[in-house]
C-alpha cells in the first residue's frame, strides 16, 4: 500500500456501506473486501481543485451569458474539466495505481503516453490544417467557392489554416517531441501522473476552442493570437504546466550538462509564455461577453502585436524546431553533433536578436522611423545566428553524406535545413526597406513563409514522426521507405510549386502597384493586379493539394507502421532496447 | 556524473566534449571563419547604419544620424513631385470644358489616362472592372442612362451621386405602390404587365392590359412618361430600355411596384477633386454609352 504525502487521510469506510458499494461497484474496481486505499496524493488533489474550480467558472458564465458563442465554449470547457475530475477520481478509486516507478532494472520508466497522443494529434491537426489551406488557397483563384456562407468564408478559413497548421500541428509536434527528448536526453520520467495528461488535453482543447470561435466569427482580430480572452486565459494555464512539467525533467536529470535541444524548447515555452502575456492583455466588455478590447492603443498595439508575430515565428517555428532538428538529426544520421561551441554562440545570439526584429513588419507605417531602422538592423544580424544552425544541421551529416541516398527520412530533415537556410537568407533580406517596399503586402511574403512553413517546419516534423512513431511503438521499422521517398517527391514538388508561383505573382503585384505611366498616373488600378494574380493562385492551390497528397502517404505510413510494423525485441523491462551508443 | 572521457571521432579527426545523451555526442568543431567574418560584418554594418540613419530611442526623441534622412520628407518631396509633374496639364483639363477635353488629344490622353485608374479602384467594384454593371448596378456601356449620358451630365452625377450624403445630390424615389397601400394588389399586377407588353416581355395569360394601361396613366405617367420612355429630368428609367436595374421579367416589375429598391451612389466630388471628376466623366463617356 502507497503512503505518500497526501492532503487528504485514508478512506475508511466499512465494507459493506452503501456509498463504497455504490463508488467500487460504478468504477469497475476489483478490490471489494480490501483496504487497499491510500491518500490522494497533492497532484490529484490540486489538479481536482484547479479543474473544478474551471468548471465552477465557466459554468456560471455558461449559465449567465447572452453569447451563445461563449455559453457552448464555457460549457465545453466546463464539461472537459469535470471529466478530468471523473478520470482522476476513478483513477484513485481503481486501487490498483500505486505511482509508476521511476526506474525499473536501474533505466529510467519514460511516460510515453502524452507523446504518443499528441504525435497523432498533431497527424490530425496537420491534414485539417492542410486541407483548409487548400481550401482558402482555391477560395483566391475561384471565390465562388466561398458559396456566400458566413462560416467557411476566407476571412474565418484563414485564422483557422494558420492556427490549425501553427498551433495545432507545429505545437503537438513540439509538444510530443519536446516530451520525448527532454525525458531521453535527461533519463528521467515525466514529473506526475496528471500533469503531463493535463498539458496534452488542455492545449487540444484550447484548440477546439479557438478554431470553432473562428468559425463562428469569433476572434479578436490580431493575426496569430485570434482567440479571444477565455481561450487566452485556458492557453495560459496549460502553458503554466507546460513549463512546469518539462522543468521537472530537467531538474532530475542524470547529465548535469543540459542537451542543446533542452535549451532551445526551453527558450520556445519561456519566451511564447512572454509573448502571448503582452499581446493577449485585454479587458473582456464582461466576462458574459466573447468580446474584448486590448489594453495597447494605436500605435504601442501594432508594434506589440509584431514583436509578437514575428518572435512567434522567432521562438515557436525557429527556435522550437531547431530543438526537433538537434535531436532527431544527429540521432537519426548517428553523428555527433557538429560543433558545441557554434550551438552555443548560435542560440544565445539567436534568442538575443530575435525579440529585437519585430518593427521590420511595419517599415513605412506610423511607426517611428527609428524603430523601423532597429527591427531592420537587427534582422540583418540576425542571419548569421540563423545560418548557425543550419551548419550544425548540414555538417552533422559529415561521415554520413552517403545516407541520404538510402534513409529518406533523413533525406527529408536535410533538405528541411535548407529550406531553413533559405527562408533565414530571405527573411533579412525581405526586411531592408528598400526591398519591403516592393514585397510588403504582397504574396511574395506569403511565398517566403512557406518556404519556412512547408519546407522548414513541415519536412522537420514529418522527419521527426517518421522517427518517432517505431520508437513509440517498439517496431524496428517503418512500414514503408518507399512512400516516405513518394511523399519526399510528391511534397517538394507542391512547395516548388507553391513557392514559386508566390514570388513570380508577388514581384509582379509589387511592381504593378508602384507602376506609374508617363503622365504621372498609375498604370494599374488594384482590380487589374487582382485580375493579374489568377493563374499564378491555381498554381498555388496545385501546390498546396500536392503537399496534401504527400501528408496523407505519411499518415497512410504511420498507421500502417504502427498496425503490421515488425517488433523491436524489448530488454527484460519492457524498455525498447535502446540504439547502440557508441 | 561529472566525468567527461573525451574522444577523438573516427571520421573527422576532431575531439568530442565528452558529454553524451541518450546516445547523442557533441563535436567541438571551432566556428566556421567565413561565419564568423560575416557575423561580425553584419554587426559592423548595421553599427555604421545606426551612426548614419535614425536608429535608437532616447529620453525624449532619437538619434537622428548623420545623414538627417526622413522617410516623410522624402515621401512628402515625391509626392510634391509628381503633384507637380501633373499640376500644368491638371490646370489645363481644370479650366478646359468637357467638350475641349474630349476634343484635345493631348488633354484628351492625360484625362483617359486619369480616368482608367480612378475608375478601377473607385468604380468598378460596384459597375464592374468592364462597367458593364450588376443587379441594382448600371451598365455603363449601353444607351440606356437613368440621369442623362452627356458629358456634363456624367459629371454631375459622379460628383454630387445618387441619393448620397451631399446637399447637391441627385434625388428621385418612386413609391412602394404595393407596400404603402396606394394599390391594390390587382392593379399591381395589371400595371406590371401593361409595362411588361410595352416593353416587349412574356405577360400573364388573362390580365386585362387595358386596366394596366388606365393604371399606369393615373400613376406612373406623370414620371415614366405616356411612352413609357422615362426621363432623365427627373431620373425616371426607361421602361422600352433593354436593359433593367432590378432584373426584366412581370415578376421583377411587380415587386418593385410593390416596394422598391433604390440604390446609392455616393458623390465623389470632396474625395477625388474636379479635375479627376472630369477625367472620370470623359473615360465613362467614352466606354460606349455617351450621348
Amino acid at each position: 500500500m502507497y503512503q505518500g504525502r497526501g492532503i487528504l487521510p485514508p478512506i475508511e469506510l466499512p465494507s459493506g456501506s452503501p456509498i463504497r458499494m455504490s463508488l467500487f461497484t460504478l468504477y469497475g474496481a476489483n478490490i471489494m473486501g480490501e483496504r487497499k486505499v491510500r491518500y490522494l496524493s497533492l497532484e490529484e488533489g490540486g489538479f481536482s481543485l484547479l479543474l473544478l474550480a474551471i468548471a465552477i467558472f465557466c459554468l456560471v458564465i455558461a449559465g449567465k451569458t447572452w453569447d451563445q458563442v461563449l455559453a457552448f465554449h464555457t460549457a465545453l470547457i466546463a464539461l472537459a474539466s469535470l471529466a478530468g475530475i471523473f478520470y482522476i477520481f476513478r483513477r484513485y478509486f481503481d486501487g490498483n495505481n500505486t505511482p509508476a516507478p521511476l526506474e525499473i532494472n536501474g533505466k529510467p520508466n519514460y511516460n510515453m503516453g502524452p507523446v504518443k497522443f499528441t504525435t497523432w494529434a498533431s497527424v490530425f491537426w496537420g491534414i485539417a490544417g492542410f486541407l483548409v489551406g487548400v481550401i482558402i488557397a482555391s477560395q483566391l483563384a475561384f471565390p465562388a467557392l466561398n458559396f456566400d456562407l458566413p462560416w467557411i468564408n476566407f476571412g474565418r478559413l484563414r485564422p483557422l489554416h494558420t492556427s490549425a497548421v501553427i498551433f495545432a500541428f507545429g505545437g503537438n509536434v513540439l509538444i510530443a517531441t519536446s516530451f520525448y527528448v527532454v525525458q531521453r536526453t535527461c533519463q528521467a520520467r515525466l514529473p506526475g501522473a496528471i500533469a503531463p495528461w493535463f498539458v496534452v488535453l488542455g492545449y487540444n482543447l484550447f484548440i477546439v476552442v479557438a478554431g470553432t470561435g473562428y468559425l463562428l466569427g469569433v476572434t479578436q482580430g490580431k493575426e496569430y493570437a485570434e482567440p479571444e480572452w477565455y481561450a487566452d486565459w485556458l492557453l495560459t494555464v496549460v502553458w503554466v504546466g507546460y513549463l512546469l512539467t518539462f522543468l521537472g525533467v530537467i531538474w532530475r536529470r542524470k547529465e548535469s550538462h543540459i542537451y542543446v535541444a533542452n535549451w532551445f524548447y526551453l527558450a520556445f515555452i519561456v519566451t511564447i509564455a512572454v509573448l502571448h502575456l503582452f499581446n493577449n492583455a485585454s479587458l473582456p466588455v464582461s466576462i458574459y461577453s466573447t468580446k474584448s478590447y486590448i489594453v495597447w492603443s494605436g500605435v504601442q498595439d501594432a508594434m506589440v502585436q509584431w514583436w509578437y508575430g514575428h518572435n512567434a515565428v522567432g521562438f515557436f517555428l525557429t527556435a522550437g524546431f531547431l530543438a526537433i532538428m538537434y535531436y532527431f538529426i544527429p540521432k537519426r544520421a548517428e553523428r555527433p553533433v557538429y560543433s558545441y561551441r557554434l550551438s552555443i554562440v548560435h542560440f544565445w545570439a539567436l534568442i538575443f536578436l530575435y525579440i529585437w526584429a519585430g518593427p521590420h513588419h511595419l517599415h513605412y507605417t506610423s511607426l517611428p522611423q527609428w524603430a523601423s531602422t532597429l527591427g531592420m538592423t537587427f534582422s540583418i544580424i540576425l542571419w548569421m545566428p540563423s545560418w548557425g544552425g543550419m551548419i550544425n544541421g548540414l555538417m552533422t551529416l559529415s561521415g554520413a553524406w552517403d545516407k541520404l541516398r538510402t534513409d529518406p527520412v533523413l533525406r527529408m530533415m536535410v533538405v528541411s535545413v535548407a529550406f531553413y537556410g533559405m527562408a533565414t537568407f530571405e527573411g533579412p533580406l525581405m526586411s531592408i526597406r528598400a526591398v519591403n517596399g516592393l514585397s510588403h503586402y504582397t504574396d511574395w511574403t506569403i511565398g517566403h513563409v512557406h518556404a519556412g512553413a512547408l519546407g522548414w517546419v513541415g519536412y522537420i516534423s514529418f522527419g521527426a514522426l517518421y522517427c518517432l512513431v517505431p520508437w513509440l511503438y517498439n517496431k524496428k521499422s517503418l512500414y514503408s521507405l518507399r512512400l516516405v521517398n513518394w511523399h519526399f517527391w510528391v511534397s517538394t514538388m507542391g512547395i516548388v510549386f507553391y513557392i514559386c508561383s508566390m514570388w513570380v505573382s508577388g514581384i509582379m503585384q509589387g511592381l504593378m502597384w508602384r507602376a506609374y505611366d508617363s503622365l504621372g498616373f498609375l498604370e494599374y488600378s488594384f482590380i487589374d493586379t487582382v485580375d493579374a494574380m489568377y493563374p499564378f493562385y491555381v498554381m498555388r492551390a496545385f501546390g498546396g493539394l500536392l503537399f496534401l497528397a504527400g501528408a496523407l502517404i505519411m499518415v497512410y505510413n504511420l498507421v500502417m507502421t504502427v498496425r503490421v510494423g515488425e517488433e523491436l525485441e524489448s530488454d527484460a523491462a519492457g524498455q525498447p532496447a535502446l540504439a547502440p551508443a557508441e | 556524473m561529472a566525468e567527461y572521457k573525451k574522444e577523438i571521432d573516427q571520421v573527422t579527426g576532431v575531439e568530442t566534449t565528452g558529454h553524451e545523451w541518450d546516445g547523442l555526442k557533441e563535436l567541438n568543431h571551432p566556428l566556421p571563419k567565413w561565419w564568423l567574418y560575416m557575423f561580425y560584418a553584419s554587426i559592423v554594418w548595421s553599427v555604421i547604419y545606426w551612426v548614419l540613419m535614425p536608429s535608437w530611442p532616447l529620453v525624449n526623441g532619437y538619434t537622428k544620424g548623420l545623414l538627417d534622412y526622413s522617410q516623410r520628407a522624402v515621401v512628402t518631396a515625391e509626392f510634391n513631385a509628381a503633384e507637380a509633374e501633373r499640376a500644368e496639364t491638371g490646370k489645363m483639363l481644370l479650366e478646359a470644358s468637357l467638350e475641349e477635353i474630349r476634343d484635345t488629344p493631348e488633354l484628351l490622353e492625360f484625362a483617359m489616362a486619369q480616368g482608367k485608374v480612378a475608375f478601377g479602384d473607385n468604380c468598378a467594384p460596384c459597375h464592374g472592372a468592364g462597367a458593364t454593371g450588376f443587379e441594382g448596378y448600371p451598365n455603363l456601356q449601353d444607351d440606356s442612362w437613368i440621369w442623362g449620358g452627356d458629358l456634363d451630365t456624367l459629371a454631375t452625377t459622379i460628383s454630387y451621386g445618387v441619393r448620397a450624403e451631399h446637399d447637391d445630390t441627385r434625388y428621385a424615389e418612386m413609391p412602394a405602390f404595393g407596400r404603402d397601400e396606394m394599390l391594390e394588389k390587382d392593379e399591381i399586377i395589371q400595371v406590371a404587365n401593361y409595362v411588361g407588353s410595352v416593353a416587349g416581355l412574356p405577360t400573364r395569360q388573362g390580365v386585362d392590359l387595358e386596366a394596366g394601361k388606365v393604371v399606369y396613366e393615373e400613376n406612373c405617367a406623370a414620371c415614366h412618361m405616356e411612352d413609357a420612355k422615362g426621363s432623365t429630368e427627373t431620373g425616371s428609367p426607361n421602361l422600352t430600355a433593354p436593359t433593367y436595374l432590378y432584373g426584366k421579367s412581370v415578376e421583377d416589375i411587380i415587386a418593385q411596384v410593390d416596394a422598391p429598391r433604390h440604390g446609392v451612389m455616393p458623390a465623389w466630388i470632396d474625395r477625388l477633386g474636379e479635375t479627376t471628376v472630369k477625367s472620370l466623366a470623359v473615360y465613362v463617356h467614352s466606354l460606349g454609352g455617351g450621348q
